[in-house]
């Protein structure tokens, strides 16, 4: 089987996902990855020049909702999955700027 | 050898809309409320949450569109802009990429001699704010602003130089506070400019490398802040080095641009779109009902200014800067037909006492009938200047009537020669070495013995009057 997709791609695809990748697993999903690309291959022989592409399933349009004001959470519901927290803030590692 | 070049700066905004709710859920966007006060599983990402947009926000982006002369998508649809960052709780923001709001337009500076051409205008969700404490080892993320409605206006590498730039920024914000769609409050980041600058030789095709400026809190500062960059860059190129594409923020205390020294990762959003939303129509109806709402915008008002009351363009210019201004004059003009007096009378007296108390005029007590009614008094005589100035601070602190204030504290000015002529003789009695000497021909003299006059009937003499009185008695 030729691979479309290198390995190095599935792991870079990994890491914007902060997913770590053993060396089995990495193994893999490259493996998998290439068989859905022949999939999509495959579903690339049809002639799709005259048809618009779908940006949504649904037939619907302008689900907008009226400018106004609903009670939000209270802070300790928000702050209740934080793993840590601090002055009612979330706390996260140090972002560099 | 010191190179001619060309500065090419592309200029992206973000502005907060004037919205009370989020873009995506109803909580309030109300600025300086407790950390992590305004949030709810919607804006927060939380598992099987569905956003549903906000009708006012895209209200205000087709408004915006047609402002600024673009081409108003008629079908629109919304795709997930993906990175991980703590101020996205989703991982994902909700943006537009292709089809966006607004496509193709253009804004006009520098007395139209320049047109920046306008790339895109779309409609996206604003991220949460992070808090960096010197020394400590975590930052802290408030996602109060998180998914609160944000406007991204992108213009083409149009720019050419540090005054365009403010230029640009300036007539901007000037259409945005008049169109009502965002506060251009740029020190609260309501609204935020990053210029991408670069260099090339004059002449030259291909772009040189751009650099990305962030952090820029004041129209000063983007003028500033460009000029530094592009006199930071014309020292590199001319050493013969090459400029480092990266983004930088202005320090506005030092005066300097700063790497920002962030991991420098290929952006990879991997858009797609956003199932969790379906498309925007918008049809004539809503187009025709958004643009029969546009205001008259800056430029057409000062053209007009100028045209139909004869202002110079500098005043023109100041008079059109905010709409409540430009809004007042108009009404002030429709009964006092002296414009000029009414121009400095708005850009001298009236801008001054706004700036000394940080008011906006609505808050003051000043309308368009006091003002009228002083240029009234001063024009027939009745007050001069410097009482009218007196007057018109008590109107606009206490909102009496300039009638009021001159019967009440005995303003009237005195134009009556017979009452003028005693007094005047008295001073040229007190002062006979002065009027000896206008007598032998110095006229600065005449100056003072005016001074007198007026000192003697604390000022509420008409100074013409005394003049011409002095000279006759002479």
């Amino acid at each position: 089987m030729t691979m479309k997709l290198s390995r190095k791609e599935v792991e870079h695809v990994a890491f914007l996902s902060r997913l770590a990748l053993n060396e089995r697993e990495a193994e893999e999903f490259t493996r998998q990855f290439n068989q859905m690309f022949e999939q999509f291959e495959k579903l690339n022989e049809l002639d799709t020049s005259q048809v618009e592409p779908t940006a949504h399933v649904l037939q619907m349009q302008n689900i907008l909702r009226q400018d106004s004001v609903r009670a939000s959470l209270p802070v300790d519901e928000v702050l209740a999955n934080a793993p840590d927290r601090e002055d009612g803030y979330f706390s996260v590692p140090r972002i560099m700027e | 050898m010191i190179m001619e070049y060309e500065v090419v700066i592309g200029m992206e905004i973000h502005a907060q809309l004037l919205t009370k709710s989020k873009l995506f859920c109803g909580c309030s966007t109300e600025f300086g409320a407790e950390p992590n006060s305004q949030c709810c599983p919607i804006c927060l990402g939380f598992p099987g949450s569905l956003p549903m947009m906000n009708r006012k926000a895209v209200d205000h982006i087709i408004t915006t569109a047609l402002a600024l002369n673009c081409t108003v998508a008629r079908e629109s649809i919304f795709a997930r802009k993906n990175y991980f960052y703590p101020d996205l709780p989703k991982a994902y923001q909700i943006s537009q990429d292709d089809q966006p709001l607004g496509e193709k337009g253009y804004l006009d500076i520098m007395d139209s001699s320049r047109r920046i051409r306008i790339r895109r205008i779309h409609l996206e969700e604003d991220a949460g704010k992070l808090v960096h404490t010197e020394g400590e080892p975590f930052s802290l993320v408030d996602y109060n602003r998180g998914g609160a409605s944000l406007m991204e206006i992108v213009t083409e590498p149009d720019i050419r130089s540090a005054e365009e730039a403010a230029a640009y920024i300036t007539e901007l914000r000037s259409i945005l506070r008049y169109i009502g769609v965002c506060d251009g409050n740029m020190e609260e980041g309501s609204l935020r400019c990053e210029p991408n600058i670069s260099l090339r030789l004059r002449g030259a095709k291909e772009f040189g490398v751009k650099v990305e400026l962030k952090n820029i809190n004041s129209i000063r500062a983007v003028q500033r802040g460009v000029a530094y960059e592009v006199e930071r860059q014309s020292q590199i190129l001319n050493e013969g080095g090459t400029v480092i594409q990266e983004t930088r923020r202005w320090d506005e205390a030092n005066g300097v641009t700063i790497s920002m020294r962030s991991k420098e990762e290929a952006h990879d959003y991997r858009y797609f779109p956003e199932a969790d939303l379906v498309r925007v129509v918008v049809d004539n109806a809503w187009l025709n009902r958004m643009a029969a709402a546009l205001p008259e915008l800056p430029q057409a008002r000062r053209e007009r200014f100028i045209a139909a009351y004869g202002l110079p363009a500098y005043d023109a210019g100041v008079l059109t800067e905010s709409k409540e201004i430009g809004d007042f004059f108009d009404k002030v003009a429709a009964i006092s037909h002296d414009y000029k007096a009414v121009s400095n009378w708005i850009m001298g007296e009236l801008m001054r006492l706004l700036n000394e108390t940080g008011q906006s005029l609505e808050q003051t007590h000043m309308t368009p009938e006091v003002l009228a009614e002083i240029i009234a008094l001063v024009d027939k005589g009745a007050i001069n200047l410097k009482s009218a100035k007196e007057v018109f601070e008590e109107s606009f602190r206490t909102g009496k009537a300039p009638s009021k204030i001159v019967a009440d504290r005995g303003m009237t000015q005195i134009s009556d020669e017979a009452a003028l002529s005693g007094i005047i003789e008295d001073v040229i009695a007190a002062n006979s070495k002065v009027a000896e000497d206008f007598q032998a021909g110095k006229e600065a003299a005449l100056g003072f013995l005016v001074g007198q006059v007026m000192k003697e009937t604390r000022g509420q003499a008409n100074p013409a009057i005394v003049n011409k009185l002095l000279r006759e008695k002479l």
